[in-house]
């Protein structure tokens, strides 16, 4: 059994266990050497600190509340849901938590310029909106599939100032906006700062997009203790790269008796391959954008595409740390197909006055599964990752309504 | 003596640098490598370099991309890959051929079983660009207990201190991408070229290649009077996607002139 009381993780070089590493072209490790170096010496600078927490209390709206759905619990008659309100942070989701640690890193390391990668458009226009708040030039890539489905979002980024570069390469998906987000960061790296939006990429992004979301998790430490005075049986996050999830996961991997469920995008069911659920899936270890992962491959280590009614979730990897935590066991990863998650995103407007992101309906699919099953006295707290404003469109397209 | 050292102490005898073309493997399609290979050495290669199609070529600029694409639209495999190395060593004992690509075919394969069947198709070293140094370690043990070069990228961005790690592992050659930026990027700077190899050179015996941004005899000359190899890729690429047509005969004829202008590089 392992000791999850000392968990220390990752190791100097980035490795959470096999997992994480930097596996990037040579141009780019002296530019991920410095981000290292700057990212520890501001992390024990007491004024960046002050600066991260002022701006997620003031900017941001923090602490997020954490709220009981008592209607939709009494539904499903089982467990308490209770859920991690991120969407109501400033730009609707968990993604500015980090956007702003990263834009603080920015303006520290003296770049003028950023640059992102989006797959729902939440990680781009979190990114636009700290590049406009501290003034800094921000170009989002984006997969040209993905400019079709989250079109709101892209105006967005385009009202913040954001250039949005629609990436038409590969699967037009997350995967190519994060490929060419790379292209441009090896052919600007003196100016550029790339402010990565998920727990995955070379060491250190894995590492400092966890620490800057765990703010999350640590909230909620609190926030039970308050509304119930104890911690929750389960966490129950969905898991793309697997942002939000390692937010709200880490600061409980030590404390024992918290179950950490991690949902992935089973897509049209894990049966038909038209998913993106490697670690539910079973997929085996590779390589891809700067990390060594669980990764959606064929034999010959080709990625494949994936699919996902979730643009957020439509990626053939997940965070280093997630793949780490399902082989030592402390956490456990399933999937929620497309149809359960528009069914859970559809109770939770129905039940509870709340628009969900499509990401986020995939943990609150799970959760409802998992509540049936449990005793009412049992409590499952949900990561409400992200509003679903954005989602209009494609569940009206998906419903055949003309908007 | 490898077939990589041999080429590189035969042609500094004759004060000469060597000519590294690169093409895709499978590109435009599978039946056609092997003598694009050959076609490539009867215009003057002296080592070629095959790329390994990916579906995620991130170090690589739309050119390249496109190449990939339509290896992978064959499902071009990494085996495959081999098997073409194999049927070129049945013309060519002696043109060495380096497997140029990315990490996760290799690790999908295994090191050991990678290591051995690309020794066995008669594979002389391989570059695996997302495999810095830091990760190298144990792929390179492999590669080099079954005597195959690793070959190490170094950047613009190189600082001085992260070159022992890269000597204490590269063997062949090391190959220095002369710009920030993707390949078939365009703004070669030779000055900035020639000191970072004077610098390099302190810290490194091997042979020392340029490529990234070498896109015709005059700028192939210029590269050939600072380093010991010039390698050519996307110039090449955009000779294989105007067409099939005349193809071999127009990879030869355009790297004999690159050789002409190499070889007046020192005279």
């Amino acid at each position: 059994m392992n000791d999850f009381l000392r968990y220390d993780q990752p190791d100097p070089r980035g490795h959470f266990g096999q997992f994480g590493g930097i596996y990037v072209a040579e141009t780019l490790m002296p530019a991920l050497d410095e981000l290292r170096i700057e990212y520890e010496k501001a992390i024990n600078d007491a004024d960046f600190m002050a600066e991260f927490r002022y701006e997620l209390k003031h900017y941001v709206g923090r602490p997020s509340p954490i709220y009981h759905a008592k209607r939709w619990s009494e539904e499903i008659g089982g467990a308490q849901i209770y859920l991690k309100r991120e969407d109501l942070n400033h730009t609707g989701a968990h993604k500015v938590n980090n956007t702003i640690g990263q834009a603080l890193l920015a303006r520290r390391m003296g770049k003028k310029r950023v640059i992102a990668e989006t797959g729902a458009g939440q990680h781009g226009v979190a990114s636009a909106t700290v590049a406009a708040r501290y003034g800094l030039e921000c170009v989002v890539y984006m997969g040209a599939e993905d400019v079709a489905r989250q079109s709101p979002n892209v105006f967005r980024m385009k009202l913040l100032g954001a250039q949005v570069v629609a990436v038409s390469s590969g699967s037009k998906t997350l995967k190519d906006a994060m490929n060419e987000a790379m292209r441009d960061w090896v052919t600007n790296v003196d100016s550029t700062y790339y402010i990565i939006g998920t727990c995955a990429g070379p060491h250190p992004y894995p590492m400092l997009v966890r620490d800057f979301q765990c703010v999350i998790g640590e909230e909620c430490k609190t926030q039970m203790i308050d509304l119930i005075g104890r911690q929750p049986d389960a966490v129950v996050a969905c898991v793309g790269g697997g942002s939000n999830a390692i937010g709200i996961f880490h600061p409980y991997i030590d404390v024992p008796g918290v179950r950490l469920i991690g949902v992935e995008a089973g897509g049209d069911g894990l049966e038909t391959g038209r998913h993106a659920a490697p670690l539910t899936a079973n997929a085996k270890p590779g390589v891809l954008h700067g990390n060594r992962t669980y990764l959606m491959q064929d034999p010959d280590g080709q990625i494949i595409e994936t699919h996902s009614i979730s643009a957020g979730l439509d990626y053939p990897g997940v965070g280093p740390e997630h793949s780490y935590l399902k082989d030592i066991e402390r956490a456990e990863y399933v999937a929620a197909t497309d149809a359960e998650a528009l069914a859970a995103f559809h109770d939770l407007c129905r039940y509870e006055g709340i628009i969900p992101a499509l990401e986020s309906s995939h943990a609150l699919a799970h959760a409802s599964k998992l509540a049936a099953t449990l005793p009412s006295d049992q409590i499952i707290l949900v990561n409400l990752s992200g509003r679903g404003d954005k989602d209009i469109p494609t569940i009206a397209r998906m419903e055949g309504i003309q908007l | 003596m490898s077939r990589i050292q041999k080429v590189f102490s035969q042609l500094a005898s004759q004060q000469r640098q060597a000519l590294i073309p690169f093409i895709t493997a499978g590109d435009p399609r599978p039946g056609l490598t092997v003598a694009l290979m050959h076609a490539l050495v009867a215009g003057g290669a002296d080592i070629l370099e095959l790329g390994v199609p990916f579906s995620d070529p991130m170090a690589d600029g739309p050119v390249i991309q496109r190449a990939s694409e339509r290896a992978l639209a064959h499902k071009v495999s990494l085996r495959q890959v081999l098997a073409m190395v194999a049927e070129f060593r049945q013309r060519d004992a002696d043109t060495p051929v380096v497997l140029m690509g990315y990490a996760n075919p290799v690790e999908a394969m295994g090191y050991e079983a990678f290591a051995v069947a690309a020794k066995a198709a008669g594979v002389d070293g391989v570059l695996t660009v997302d495999l810095p140094p830091e990760e190298a370690e144990e792929c390179s043990g492999v590669l080099r207990a079954h005597g195959l070069d690793q070959i190490f990228l170094l950047a613009p961005t190189t600082p001085e201190s992260r070159l022992k790690a890269a000597a204490r592992l590269a063997s062949g050659y090391v190959y220095y991408v002369s710009l920030k930026g993707v390949t078939g990027s365009a703004n070669l700077d030779i000055d900035s070229v020639a000191s970072k190899l004077a610098m390099l050179k302190q810290h490194l015996s091997l042979p020392i290649g340029v490529g990234f941004g070498i896109r015709d005899a005059d700028s192939a000359r210029r590269v050939a009077q600072v380093a010991d190899a010039v390698v050519i890729g996307s110039r090449l690429v955009q000779e294989v996607e105007a067409g099939e047509e005349g193809l071999a005969e127009r990879l030869t004829a355009f790297l004999a002139s690159v050789r002409a202008a190499m070889d007046t590089a020192r005279a």
